[in-house]
């Protein structure tokens, strides 16, 4: 187990500096300098500019100055917003993101898991193929198609839920969680149902029959923690995909959180805050591969090897 | 290759009613696509603005959008975009991951721990982050973004590549013609390749809709496709925008790129499912 967390951070370093480098020498090789569409600056005005953002070093130097900033958790000033640093808009952005994340992950694992408990314990019946179909259809509708879709239905058409906002009004976080977390339901949904099929068919689950004890306990206790393997090894993936998917639904609900940041940074061509930002995120999808690779193995001693 | 193989897994493709489906639903597609310019109802750019949007009707099938285009005409240039982007990418995900593949898993020993560490380490980097760093920085070309998505998507191809080629090496007919002499290239493109391929041709079904999605994604974003070309990503945009007062500028679009992402999917299942028999979709 101990070997095994060292190989993985073995490997999580090189491509964290992967990432940090790739982003920081693209950005930087950007055609023009950020301050280049301003109306024109004076030269004397520009080369202050320089001065002030660390501009006018040699590239080498800029890049370990960043990197020993990042290191602490300094990301730098943003380019676009005069006086904030990216670090700052990044703590205003994260924890909506992260509640965002959150709650579709939980409404994904509730739906998910229950409906591929019920399939699995009943195959090949209406309580298999009903959830299972809708499964497929959830995975092959994209959030930039449900989330519209959902909003012109229950907002627009019945009028029961806010179409957009986070917390501004009661109710206005259904849509966007349901957007967000329903082809990660499905994805739990069919993962589940795999992984409890292939438990429910081993020898200890018929001895825990044997022994008289309810199905109930049979399922929750026996064959969950076998049957759930393939959804935990699932969960880092899915919140790499949670993180870019709340670009689009942060996008389409107007929610002010980090995605939404980021595409605005992107738009603006904020240097400085797509750097930070994309060192974030991937600082944060890297370790969320990490613990789920590890929360699988503490489940299954078969991948410790 | 072994003919009566590739007839009996044509055979199960087409027996399979979901299968048999999307492969008619994404050649009418593809073919629709192909002769776009010769029956498209209108120009691509033309402009109606004193008729502006109107719903369906017998001179616009599909309604027309703000600026008075003809919907059912953006959509059939949308799904060029939408298809080239996708298949193209698929291969040049294809060649990269086959190749990266077939020489690790061919050369074993250092090589090939150094060629999979490679795969390991960029695995982990988010490349939703770099193709979207990519589009900012030199700007929306349509060349630019399928080359940056396919040579983002060759990783898993090169894994599945590799591992078929290990298990086949072992195997006595490659060491047959290794004994006879023919050479490493020879091996690889004559009996590895050619052996290999079924999983790689399944794969590669179910990465289009990927990276069709991926490309729907960008547009949607505004960081794709520009107006007046268009993408199902961007029309869908454009109808998220106007949904309140022109259903069917979000509903029309949707409803192809969904049906489109549906067929992918149930042929990737169904060629699974016909190419090996033994792994029925749990």
């Amino acid at each position: 187990m101990f070997n095994l967390i060292l190989r993985r951070i073995a490997i999580a370093i090189p491509v964290l500096l992967t990432v940090i480098t790739l982003t920081f020498l693209m950005v930087h090789s950007a055609p023009g300098g950020p301050f280049d569409e301003e109306k024109a600056v004076s030269a004397e005005v520009l080369a202050k500019l320089n001065e002030r953002y660390n501009l006018d070093q040699p590239l080498s130097v800029q890049y370990f100055d960043y990197l020993s900033g990042v290191l602490v958790g300094d990301f730098g000033p943003s380019f676009r917003y005069p006086g904030r640093s990216v670090t700052e808009l990044i703590s205003i952005g994260l924890p909506i993101t992260f509640e965002l994340a959150l709650y579709s992950i939980l409404f994904a694992l509730c739906v998910g898991v229950l409906a591929g408990v019920l399939g699995a314990l009943r195959p090949n019946t209406a309580l298999d193929y009903i959830p299972m179909s809708t499964a497929m259809i959830g995975i092959c509708i994209p959030s930039i198609i449900l989330g519209p879709i959902l909003i012109l239905i229950f907002g627009i058409w019945l009028g029961w839920v806010p179409v957009s906002g986070w917390g501004y009004m009661p109710g206005d976080k259904i849509l966007p969680i349901l957007t967000l977390g329903t082809a990660y339901a499905a994805y739990c949904a069919r993962l589940t149902r795999g992984g409890m099929l292939e438990i429910l068919n081993q020898d200890f689950i018929r001895t825990a029959r044997a022994k008289g004890l309810s199905e109930t306990r049979v399922v929750v206790v026996h064959a969950l923690r076998g049957g759930l393997t393939p959804v935990i090894a699932f969960l880092g993936p899915a919140m790499a995909g949670l993180l870019a998917g709340s670009f689009v639904v942060e996008t389409i609900f107007g929610i002010p959180g980090l995605g939404r940041f980021y595409v605005e940074a992107a738009f603006n061509r904020d240097y400085t805050m797509i750097l930070g930002s994309s060192i974030f995120f991937s600082f944060l999808i890297v370790s969320f591969n990490l613990i789920s690779d590890l929360v699988a193995a503490a489940l299954n001693p078969k991948l410790r090897d | 290759m072994n003919n009566s193989l590739w007839k009996d897994a044509f055979n199960r493709l087409i027996s399979n009613k979901l299968s048999l489906f999307g492969s008619i639903y994404i050649l009418f597609i593809i073919v629709l696509a192909l002769i776009t310019p010769l029956i498209a109802p209108y120009d691509y750019a033309y402009q109606d603005l004193d008729l502006g949007p109107s719903g369906p009707s017998a001179l616009h099938w599909l309604g027309t959008d703000t600026l008075g285009r003809d919907l059912l005409t953006r959509m059939m240039y949308g799904s060029r975009v939408s298809l080239m982007v996708g298949f193209l990418a698929t291969m040049v995900a294809l060649s990269i991951g086959v190749i990266w593949g077939t020489v690790a898993g061919f050369s074993g020993g250092k090589v090939d721990t150094i060629m999979m560490r490679i795969v390991d380490v960029l695995y982990g980097i988010p490349f939703i982050i770099f193709v979207i760093l990519l589009m900012v920085i030199f700007g929306r070309n349509l060349i630019l973004l399928f080359m940056a998505i396919g040579a983002v998507e060759w990783l898993t191809m090169a894994r599945i590549v590799r591992s078929q080629v290990m298990s086949l090496s072992k195997q006595e007919f490659i060491l047959a013609a290794e004994a006879m002499g023919v050479s490493r290239v020879g091996i690889i493109y004559k009996h590895l390749i050619p052996n290999a391929i079924g999983p790689v041709i399944v794969y590669a079904t179910l990465t289009v809709p990927q990276i069709m999605l991926l490309e729907a994604f960008l547009s949607f974003l505004g960081l794709g496709v520009q107006a007046p070309l268009s993408s199902w990503g961007l029309l869908i945009r454009d109808g998220a925008v106007s949904m309140e007062e022109y259903w069917w500028l979000l509903i029309f679009p949707s409803l192809a790129f969904s049906l489109t992402l549906f067929s992918l999917n149930f042929i990737g299942d169904g060629l699974r499912d016909a190419l090996d028999p033994r792994t029925s979709d749990s």
